[in-house]
């Protein structure tokens, strides 16, 4: 690694084991469906078989009287429960239309999984034999399947909107009017591209588990849930459920896995707490893997057409962006902002003059509803124009490397204003790509291409690159009020030193995976001087943590561990008052180092944190006016997205009889600045990179013509495992952030937002010599066949 | 994930397993090591009134010589074939085949009767066994009757065993040294195949069979009698689909599989010349 960072620090930057995975590892860990809860009701929920169609009848009498069974209610029967429809957090327009989403449909069902009716029963199996046991009449109606299709409005899903259409978002910026148009009148070279972003299924490895558990006065509740947000949960579903949010306890136990899934406010979440409200018990209920695919939020779901203008150089002049993006049946917690999140992406790393005209609709579907899912709108931005960068890299058949390098913001333009008014704070994307050419052998898999690539090979070589920005670190607060978006991007913490000098860290980011535990305790202790062993760290509770944002965005370290710095930072200035006090001097001739304040130039004048800590709880002998206890909450609302950045590469052989691809090598050089932890880096990118190649060349939720799902269990939706994917080679450069303390970037995106367009654009280089320019995703065999079929027919 | 309810009884013999399945006809399903039976009945797919558990039968699991052949008993987990001394050095094709059965898990609990009972044409071990020309025995109330794995293979998921009989051991030929090549294309390694050839060649004859090209494992005969009427591994691999009616699924269409079926018998047989 190359460290051009100059802090001094010895906690962060060491490669440390996690220390949730014992836990983990063994089995320990308690998931929401571990949770004994004695006298617990399982709910099931019947779904619908049909994409689209009018509930004509439901008769429940026969799951009513069956063994076990305590309850059984329609949508329409618990119509009553509800203040308001589920939640929208992101209403992207002001004339955005949001069709009223509740959980149980009371009238019609929108897509298969759509939930239809809630069986209470003593056991779950009695619960999920009861379902069998319900007769529900439908009018079939015709399914809307394709994106493009439904913007006919030849079958409207929504009556009452009047359309298929959700909203219109733009973001025209041009230097004079008409500019854009002007770029591509005049251009050397255009491209114009189309690309689909498959639906994927986020496949957490546990799928979503809830229990609500009443108390029996006052009216409180306690919601366990398998989410990625129990802050955001909280406030959503007591204004959707109109119970006075303090008396609503959200918590969520270990957490298997989410990818964006988690993040939402979900049906069950709300049916469970009504339930057990109204039957004055613990209602609980679990997913089944299949219900998982159909009844959890779906990831991507876009068409994307893209043209990009150059000088004769090959200089961009203009980007010009047109989404299609499926919404799915209903719009669920920040569904419609996906594509916005990649809004500002589309012309990559490269330095483009004020001409970029990006406009999406968003367009509701007889399908699941799509939200966030790894990268949220980013990987799609990536995607596009890494794909478009090669595309005219081919048509002015120069190198795309060579391409890139002419395009590239330099690193004497960082911090860089962008065209949209962002301001990208650092990155040197020149050396990033040259570090990975050099470890990928750029130049000699070339020289090897001209060799193996002959007519008639079996074995045709490719290689691949994508250089990529990952705005993340959501957000800061004033531009998320710009994007109409329901919340703050702020993150909270407290940093408090108990008595005997141990240490408990709270957190409002709410981890499921990333090893929070253990780099939280590591910044505490590189800012407090404790040992890292005698640091907790308290998440995911609302009663111990009540306030916070949650995970996602790779937000947690640029927002929430440079919260932690800053309560660390304030709970340092009031033990330093104290010390002052104790060695008799004033507190700015003190310094702290190692978890000691000395006066400075006499170090034997000196006294550990540990000493400081009990006066402080003793409060025998406190400067006059200061309270006690060691204690400090922060909240940071950073002023800028974070911007990591890098590139990967991707060394492949297609077999040309067969279509099969061989990855021989895949490199991926990051910059996320200063890393806390190498090794959780490593398996964030690691992670990162198989999910993005997942969809580059497994996964898809293939739907047939009538709003099917046909990928519902893991034998039909690919993903990969540790047999089917290539080893990775991880390097960095480090660029650190100047916009935090920490000097700290996200990185849990950036591996899926730099695989897919790194991995076909190495399939399409090894088929291009005999004239594939173009592969859809996912790229299995039959499809890579299929197209080396069709060029030979040109 | 819930299966339907249902009742189980464990069976100590072949006997008492028989007698079981008798008493409750229809109903009742045997239980081996349960990688096909149990997914279908979670998805209640399958929903059998009674499971007779058969996975307890220690007498079922063995590996023997049987002179001209190799038996192996029926309950015999796959990963006991795949490192048997015994099966790599007689025929070396099966336990290579053997192998390639799920992950390690399935064939830790996988056991090769249950495999070749459920028939389906998409597992490893019925296109490999009928390659092979294997003989099955089945046992039912009026003792054992000898299927040759040629005649087993009814339709989809279907079998010659009748309902109350029971695959007890499997007869394989012994392969004497002919040489063999055994290909699975898939997407995944731990996936089923979307064609796997099996295929041996010795000096005057050859055996080839095909994974996942229809709705059994199918015997590639124009194959071995392309070769035997003196045709290059290539003019006969051409051939590799004529006996197949392969399907069109999610990962593959019946064009593409035929087309796959060629090039992967060729290449199984360019091993098995080599």
């Amino acid at each position: 690694m190359t460290m051009t960072d100059n802090r001094q620090n010895t906690v962060i930057g060491t490669r440390q084991l996690r220390r949730e995975d014992p836990a983990l590892l063994t089995g320990e860990a308690k998931f929401t469906n571990d949770l004994n809860l004695p006298g617990a009701l399982h709910l099931s929920i019947l779904r619908s078989p049909h994409a689209h169609a009018a509930i004509v009848s439901i008769d429940t009498a026969a799951a009513k009287a069956s063994p076990g069974v305590v309850a059984v209610y329609t949508g329409a029967e618990l119509q009553s429960q509800w203040a308001g429809p589920m939640p929208c957090a992101w209403p992207v327009t002001p004339d955005m239309k949001n069709p009223p989403h509740f959980p149980l449909a009371a009238s019609k069902v929108c897509y298969v999984g759509d939930g239809v009716v809630a069986v209470l029963a003593t056991s779950e199996s009695a619960s999920r034999d009861a379902l069998d046991l319900i007769e529900v009449e439908y009018k079939v109606l015709k399914a809307v399947v394709d994106v493009e299709e439904a913007l006919s409005d030849a079958n409207i899903i929504h009556e009452d909107l009047g359309t298929n259409k959700s909203y219109t978002w733009n973001l025209k910026i041009e230097a004079t009017e008409g500019c854009v148009e002007e770029a591509f009148q005049k251009a050397a070279f255009k491209v114009s591209e189309r690309y689909v972003q498959q639906r994927l299924l986020p496949m957490a490895m546990e799928p979503r588990a809830v229990a609500a558990v009443p108390q029996p006065f006052g009216g409180d509740i306690t919601l366990y849930s398998s989410t990625q947000i129990p802050h955001i949960l909280k406030v959503m579903a007591a204004l959707t459920l109109g119970i006075p949010e303090q008396q609503v306890r959200v918590i969520a136990p270990s957490v298997g896995g989410g990818f964006g899934s988690k993040l939402d406010v979900y049906a069950e979440e709300l049916l469970c707490m009504a339930l057990a409200r109204k039957h004055g018990l613990p209602v609980r209920w679990v997913e089944e893997r299949s219900e998982n695919s159909m009844a959890t939020i779906h990831g991507r779901g876009q068409v994307q057409y893209v043209e990009l203008a150059a000088d004769k150089s090959g200089k961009l002049t203009a980007v010009r962006v047109r989404i299609k993006a499926d919404m799915g049946a209903y719009l669920q917690l920040v569904t419609p902002g996906v594509p916005i999140l990649g809004a500002f992406l589309y012309a990559g790393v490269y330095d483009i003059p004020h001409a970029y005209d990006f406009s999406c609709d968003g367009i509701f579907t007889t399908l699941t509803p799509t939200d966030a899912y790894r990268g949220a709108g980013r990987p799609e931005a990536t995607y596009a124009i890494e794909s478009a960068m090669d595309a005219l890299a081919r048509q002015m058949k120069i190198d795309p490397f060579e391409l890139r390098k002419r395009n590239f913001i330099q690193k004497e333009q960082f911090p860089y204003t962008a065209f949209s008014g962002l301001t990208y704070d650092s990155g040197d994307h020149l050396q990033a790509a040259e570090k990975a050419a050099g470890l990928a052998d750029y130049v000699g898999i070339r020289a090897q291409q001209a060799k193996q690539n002959v007519p008639g090979a079996k074995k045709r070589l490719g290689i691949g690159m994508s250089s990529y920005f990952e705005m993340c670190g959501l957000a800061p607060s004033r531009v998320l009020a710009s994007l109409n978006y329901g919340a703050g991007g702020w993150e909270a913490a407290t940093v408090r030193i108990l008595p005997t000098c141990k240490v408990q860290v709270v957190t409002g980011t709410s981890p499921h995976g990333q090893g929070h535990e253990t780099s939280w305790a590591m910044i505490a202790s590189e800012k407090l001087g404790i040992p890292q062993e005698d640091i907790d760290v308290l998440h995911s509770d609302t009663a111990i943590s009540p306030l916070g944002l949650d995970t996602y965005g790779s937000r947690s370290l640029p927002v929430g561990g440079v919260a932690i710095a800053g309560a660390c930072d304030k709970v340092i200035d009031k033990a330093r008052l104290i010390a002052a006090h104790q060695l008799e001097c004033s507190a700015d001739d003190l310094e702290f180092a190692g978890g000691v304040f000395s006066v400075k130039g006499s170090p034997d004048r000196a006294v550990p944190m540990a000493a400081i800590a009990f006066a402080a709880f003793t409060a025998h002998n406190l400067p006059d006016g200061l309270e006690p206890n060691l204690e400090a909450q922060y909240t940071y609302d950073p002023p800028n997205f974070s911007w990591p950045f890098g590139t990967h590469m991707c060394v492949l052989e297609v077999d040309t009889e067969t279509g099969q691809i061989e990855i021989l090598k895949y490199v991926a050089v990051d910059d996320c600045g200063v890393q806390i932890n190498p090794l959780i880096v490593e398996g964030q990118v690691h992670g990162g990179v198989i999910q993005g190649l997942a969809q580059a060349l497994f996964e898809e939720a293939v739907y047939d013509t009538d709003g099917n799902l046909k990928t519902t269990t893991l034998a039909e939706y690919l993903v990969p495992a540790a047999s089917d994917v290539p080893s990775i080679t991880t390097a960095h450069t480090v660029t650190p952030s100047p916009t935090n303390q920490l000097g700290v970037k996200g990185i849990g995106e950036a591996g899926t937002i730099g695989a897919a367009s790194t991995v076909i654009n190495a399939v399409v280089d090894a088929l291009s010599g005999i004239g594939v320019t173009s592969m859809p995703m996912p790229a299995s065999p039959q499809t890579v066949w299929r197209a080396i079929q069709s060029a030979a027919k040109k | 994930m819930i299966p339907a309810a249902f009742d189980y009884k464990r069976a100590s013999s072949a006997a008492e397993a028989i007698s079981l399945v008798g008493q409750y006809g229809d109903e009742a399903k045997f239980l081996a090591g349960g990688h096909s039976l149990i997914p279908l009945m979670k998805l209640r797919l399958a929903q059998p009134a009674m499971l007779i558990d058969i996975g307890r039968i220690k007498d079922l699991s063995y590996i023997k010589d049987g002179g001209d052949f190799i038996a192996i008993g029926a309950l015999t987990r796959h990963m006991d074939v795949e490192k048997s001394a015994l099966v790599i050095k007689e025929v070396p094709l099966l336990a290579h085949a053997a192998g390639y059965v799920g992950d390690a898990q399935v064939r830790h609990r996988g056991t090769i009767g249950g495999s070749l009972a459920h028939a389906d044409s998409a597992s490893d071990l019925p296109a490999t066994t009928l390659a092979l020309g294997a003989t099955y025995v089945a046992q039912g109330p009026k003792g054992e009757r000898l299927i040759a794995a040629a005649d087993f293979y009814k339709g989809f998921l279907e079998s010659a065993l009748n309902p109350d009989e029971m695959l007890t051991e499997i007869r394989v030929p012994k392969m004497n040294g002919a040489k063999w090549g055994f290909e699975k294309f898939n997407r995944r390694a731990q996936d089923w195949a979307i064609v796997g050839v099996a295929a041996w060649r010795s000096k005057d004859a050859s055996g080839v069979a095909l994974v996942n090209m229809g709705s059994t494992p199918i015997l590639a005969t124009s194959v071995s009698d392309a070769l035997k009427s003196g045709a290059s591994v290539a003019d006969a691999a051409e051939k590799a689909a004529a006996e197949a009616e392969p399907q069109d699924d999610l990962n593959a269409s019946s064009e593409y599989r035929v087309h796959l079926a060629k090039v992967l018998v060729r290449r199984a047989l360019e091993k098995a010349t080599a």
